[in-house]
């Protein structure tokens, strides 16, 4: 059982559409690969959106606690204020309250009240999913605006995941991954076989597919590179080229800049199922090929025996 | 004055528009409500910052930032594993004679040191991030953190770089904010009066923009929205900001050479430094908000 | 000796649970007289931590060796510090039935001093 995440670094250059694409192609292309998929980026989960799920399960995330101090037992000395080093405590009419949002459940000013007027009480921080979709099981999970602990959310959904692959005998897990560099990501990333990095041909990719870069390599996951919208800025490809070709990293393909993948995720629909014939679409059957022959155990022959297979009147 | 630009969504252009509002400002000195002077940007995505690509500040100051660890001294400990008690996140364990101390979990909130009966432990700032801060094109002030790579947490390098960059009485701060909806975006537009949105008119936009104004909601904030690539998707990000009473405060039409500029490190204003008066016109229709607000 | 198995219910008979830090219940057992007791794992419910929190546990119990899965970096730095062996049970099958692959010498050790660089557990 082998485990894809995709990331970028920076945000938008098409992780979700991609994703979603080779969900498609892994259950109804000409090579199926079953597949359990995951939406780790529990911000702002958006595959979903284009595959269509029915919800099997749904469960509560716990994240961590909040400390709510009790006002009528509140004397009103300050302590906590003072120990809070996270801005979360303000006087009001000389009694302190908290901000839910600001607290980071640590405790300290549940620890220090003379009183004893402070309680610290779980808080669900989101919830978590089970359900069908279109192209196999799908793991996902939508943290509560403002709440904290995405990096637990993301290593639940995972877990699940796994598991669910472990026990019903899948080929492997497709992760959908959030962007950034910190905890949520490095929660995605873990354990992974292969993270796939979308990266876009601009100035602001180029430095975030760098960052990214050296945080796969500093869990040592290994990665490859995809080019999303590659013909935009072909000097911009050409860096990314050269970026990659002296780190040693492989570059699994470019994708061309396609307005058939907003049309597509307008219908609801991964591009490939969409419009199998549009560019990005083409493009994005050749890296799947590409990648699922090197890492779900097909050689690339029987793959190109199985596209061939296909096409052969 | 402090404006937090945010998203939800990844990639649907805050930079681009938080470095057009700096520079709108910056560009023309006129009068009135609000003295339109070069404002401070503050680049707090600290995961993937971007906003020096496009700005090019000469940064004059850099500094490390990070977390009070527990250290503790081994003469002094009577392993009784109170640290550990106290611990709400496990950052601290106790087995048999030794204490252990795992720094990537701790959040350094000092319960450790204030709970050990012996006094044993000191907390030691381990360094998660970078701060740097200097003057950008236009003469605007700018400041960004930089998370270290391998570091989970970036809360404390924003909540870093809002405390020691601080704006002249009286100007404009411009945040940008991270991507998300979670503790990272709240620490980012924690405090900010104004609270404006990005988005792109297409389904993952419209439903991440939904998330970000719970965000909004939740803190109490004014908000507005822009939308960003108008005409790649379709009108139903627009009656939503209608049916919700969030105002558009202004739409940028998709455009290649947008996008080409964009990919080539040219902010918006460089493309089409037509854009500037609808910028500066955002930023006065944003105090009088907040005005109407209070 | 006394070793620990993480199960998912509190039984020996129970099948084993793959996760250290979150696995439901910790199954002590006497080796020579196999004689059991079940604990559920305080860490279970963590937010944060579950393995060093699991570890700590485990190093209460005084034992020797805890089975498992696998284990986490942290947990398997806290396990080395206090001095239990790990040991990985491989295939699934009840704790009953691991415990005696134990004492038959079949098991994978995780043992020895920490691994630097080890990868993170997803």
């Amino acid at each position: 059982m082998k485990q894809l995440v995709i990331l970028s670094g920076k945000g938008g250059t098409g992780k979700t559409s991609l994703a979603a694409a080779f969900a498609h192609l892994a259950r109804e292309g000409p090579c199926p690969v079953p597949l359990v998929l995951a939406d780790a980026d529990v911000d702002a989960p958006n595959l979903d959106l284009v595959l269509e799920p029915r919800r099997l399960e749904e469960h509560d995330f716990v994240g961590g606690s909040t400390a709510q101090i009790v006002a009528e037992m509140c004397e009103g000395c300050g302590v906590c204020a003072d120990v809070c080093r996270f801005e979360a405590i303000r006087e009001e009419d000389g009694k302190f309250k908290i901000d839910p949002l600001a607290c980071e459940g640590c405790g300290a000013c549940f620890h220090e009240c003379p009183a004893q007027a402070i309680r610290m009480q779980p808080q669900v921080a989101g919830r978590w999913y089970r359900s069908e979709s279109r192209y196999g099981p799908l793991i996902h999970a939508a943290l509560l605006p403002a709440h904290e602990n995405s990096g637990k959310l993301v290593t639940l959904v995972k877990q699940q995941a796994r598991l669910l692959a472990l026990d019903g005998g899948y080929a492997g897990l497709l992760v959908d991954g959030p962007p950034g560099i910190g905890c949520p990501v490095i929660s995605a990333a873990a354990g992974a076989d292969l993270a796939l990095i979308v990266t876009e041909p601009t100035v602001a990719g180029i430095h975030d597919m760098e960052r990214i870069l050296e945080t796969t390599e500093h869990f040592r996951v290994p990665a490859q590179v995809c080019i999303n919208k590659a013909d935009l800025f072909p000097a911009g490809t050409e860096q990314i080229l050269d970026a990659c070709r002296r780190k040693g990293i492989g570059v699994v393909g470019c994708i061309p800049f396609d307005e058939t993948v907003t049309e597509a995720m307008v219908r609801g629909e991964p591009v490939t199922a969409f419009d199998p014939d549009a560019p990005s679409s083409r493009a994005m059957i050749e890296i799947w090929q590409r990648l699922a022959a090197g890492l779900f155990e097909r050689s690339a022959e029987s793959m190109g025996e199985c596209i061939n297979r296909r096409e052969r009147p | 004055m402090r404006i937090a630009v945010a998203s939800g969504k990844g990639g649907t252009g805050k930079t681009t528009v938080a470095t057009s509002l700096a520079l709108s400002l910056a560009a023309d000195g006129r009068g009135g409500e609000f003295a339109l002077s070069p404002p401070l940007l503050l680049d707090c995505d600290v995961e993937a910052p971007n906003a020096h690509l496009f700005l090019r500040p000469r940064f004059e100051r850099v500094w490390e930032v990070g977390i009070p660890v527990p250290q503790v001294d081994e003469a002094g400990c009577t392993a009784c594993g109170r640290c550990a008690e106290v611990c709400a996140y496990n950052a601290m364990a106790v087995l048999g004679s030794k204490v252990l101390v795992f720094p990537e979990l701790c959040h350094g909130c000092g319960s450790c040191a204030r709970a050990c009966p012996e006094g044993a432990i000191t907390e030691v700032v381990r360094p998660i991030g970078v701060l740097r801060q200097g003057t950008a094109m236009g003469g605007i002030d700018f400041g960004h953190g930089e998370l270290s790579v391998g570091e989970p947490m970036a809360g404390p390098v924003i909540r870093q770089l809002k405390q020691q960059i601080i704006p002249r009485p009286g100007q404009v701060v411009i945040l940008d904010a991270p991507p998300g909806t979670s503790c990272p975006v709240v620490e980012a537009v924690r405090g900010a009066d104004f609270l404006l949105l990005v988005t792109e008119p297409t389904p993952f936009g419209l439903h991440d923009l939904r998330l970000a104004v719970q965000v909004g909601r939740s803190l109490g904030m004014p908000m507005g929205v822009i939308i960003n690539r108008d005409g790649i998707g379709d009108e139903s990000l627009a009656h939503y900001c209608e049916s919700e009473g969030i105002p558009v405060m202004m739409r940028i039409p998709f455009e290649r050479a947008i996008a080409r500029g964009f990919a080539q490190g040219r902010t918006l204003l460089e493309t089409h430094p037509a854009y500037a008066p609808q910028f500066q016109e955002v930023v006065l229709q944003i105090g009088r908000r907040i005005e109407e607000a209070r | 000796m006394r070793i620990v198995v993480t199960t998912t219910t509190p039984d020996l008979d129970s099948p084993v649970d793959p996760r250290f830090g979150r696995g439901a219940y910790f199954v002590v057992v006497d080796t020579s007289t196999m004689e059991w007791q079940a604990h559920p794992n305080p860490a279970a419910a963590a937010s944060g931590g579950a393995g060093i929190r699991a570890a700590q546990f485990i190093a209460e119990q005084k034992v020797e060796g805890v089975i498992s899965g696998d284990f986490g970096p942290n947990a398997h730095q806290a396990l080395t510090a206090a001095g239990v062996g790990m040991y990985l049970f491989g295939a699934s099958s009840s704790a009953r039935q691991v415990v005696e692959r134990f004492k038959a010498g079949e098991l994978e050790s995780l043992g020895g001093p920490a691994r630097e660089g080890r990868k993170p557990r997803g």
